[in-house]
């Protein structure tokens, strides 16, 4: 069987004696879109959090294409820079215009020259509809297209993997769909993916699997119809009450 | 009244030397403080109670104490031994840079700190190391909300250094006194020394409000 992009196994993760995380094991395979559902509290930020390392866990181990996080040998930047990420408040740069935001890690990070991270960042823009924007300065944008200037972001830098972490959760209504396709588009290019998200939308179209977290656990998991349509567990047809 | 402006021309020469002399322990000192005082920012920043308690003891130390009696010390019992003789001006700068150090280290430690934590996280998940992070997105950021209060800070060191004058240092407060001493007189030497007190300070704070603006 092919290796799992991302392998967790007995992830723990406490804040004080408040426990987050309970014992969590996890399997993401290449290209798989996993989208993770539930209520607020319920630990699945700090879940995605801890894939790249945000968050220190506990116990419990992850690895990523294989190589463990948790090794002293191994170098979380070089980890991170294999792993986008896709934040609630977007966190662009303030300080810098929209091509600068995307073209300072591949430059800085990666040493690409200048130029070709220009070319590939302005690429990027035109693939998420912005590229008028390019020397735009972040506060100038509404939420919709800061949150795609961050994806672009994170995408400049090739990732194997991009995580989301309620990308979608600081937007007004009407701008949750230009991001959400964007999200989609990538998802059908075959990006491998998690994501955090109240769009049940989302889940169930773009989702190859959807897991359910209540209080630090994955208290069900199953294709997003298998989920949606008959959970089996009560506290997920709890939770799906109240939200569809 | 009468006023001399006599006197303040007899001494204009010898003023003027002053002036440059408290600027350029000034400049010398803000600059050298502002180096310090990142230095023990950091320091204090660090999880490592190795190095943040002694810079938290280093900072209470220098903002406990009189800059006077801190004057004292280095010109005395500090520079001496190491130097092997007196010299005002050396310990004139070592005064102010580790006193102004202190001060700007909370300076940088709150400007740093205020940054919202989510940008140190996006750069953490751009593949940035903690160096990387801070240099090409938390300092830029941090910088330009540390003008102002640098600005004050810039400014009670240049009013400071007057004090100076009572380790003879030869700055211009140092020549006020001896215009006074000279003539008996009050009003020439104070206000002078006032008014070219506020135009360096009113200059500085000026010069500071253009690069705040500019960033």
């Amino acid at each position: 069987m092919e290796q799992a992009m991302i392998q967790v196994a007995g992830l723990c993760k406490s804040f004080g004696t408040n426990a987050v995380l309970r014992h969590i094991d996890l399997e993401v395979r290449r290209q798989e879109v996993v989208v993770v559902i539930g209520p607020s509290g319920s630990g699945k930020s700090t879940m995605l959090r801890c894939l790249n390392l945000l968050e220190q866990p506990d116990q419990g181990d992850i690895r990523i294409e294989g190589v463990s996080l948790m090794d002293k040998g191994t170098r979380i930047t070089e980890v991170r820079a294999e792993v986008g990420m896709v934040f609630q408040r977007f966190n662009l740069f303030p300080h810098m215009s929209v091509l600068d935001n995307i073209t300072l890690s591949p430059v800085r990070v990666r040493k690409r020259p200048k130029e070709e991270a220009e070319a590939k960042a302005m690429e990027l823009l035109r693939k998420v509809g912005l590229e008028d924007k390019a020397n735009a300065s972040p506060d100038s944008l509404s939420g919709g297209q800061a949150q795609r200037v961050a994806i672009a972001r994170a995408l400049a830098m090739e990732p194997k993997i991009m995580l989301f972490d309620e990308p979608t959760s600081a937007l007004d209504p009407e701008m949750v769909g230009e991001v959400l396709a964007v999200m989609k588009e990538l998802a059908a290019e075959g990006m491998t993916m998690v994501v955090v998200t109240h769009e049940m939308g989302f889940a169930r179209e773009v989702g190859d699997r959807v897991l359910f977290m209540e209080q630090g656990s994955i208290v069900e998991e199953g294709h997003p119809r298998e989920l949606f349509e008959s959970p089996k567990q009560e506290r997920t047809k709890l939770f799906l009450s109240k939200v569809l | 009244m009468d006023f001399r402006f006599d006197i303040i021309w007899d001494y204009a020469p010898l003023l003027l030397k002053g002036t440059g002399l408290t600027i350029g322990i000034s400049a010398a000192s803000i600059l050298l403080g502002a180096v310090f005082g990142l230095a023990i920012g950091f320091g204090k920043m660090a999880r490592s109670r190795l190095l943040n308690w002694p810079m938290g003891a280093y900072i209470n130390f220098f903002r406990g104490t009189p800059l006077i009696v801190q004057a004292m010390i280095f010109h005395f019992a500090i520079i001496p031994p190491i130097l092997g003789t007196t010299n005002a001006i050396a310990a004139a700068i070592t005064t102010l840079s580790f006193n102004s150090a202190a001060y700007m280290a909370e300076i940088y430690r709150a400007g740093i700190q205020s940054i919202d934590p989510g940008q140190k996280e996006a750069a953490y998940s751009l593949g940035m190391s903690h160096g990387q992070a801070m240099r090409f997105v938390i300092l830029p950021q941090a910088i330009k909300r540390m003008i102002p209060a640098f600005g004050n800070e810039f400014i009670v060191l240049i009013k400071d250094s007057a004090m100076l004058a009572y380790i003879a240092v030869p700055e211009m407060f140092y020549w006020v006194n001896a215009m006074k001493g000279q003539y008996m007189r009050v009003w020439e030497p104070y206000l002078t020394a006032a008014v070219i007190y506020f135009i360096l300070t009113y200059s500085l704070s000026k010069l500071l409000q253009y690069i705040e603006r500019r960033m």
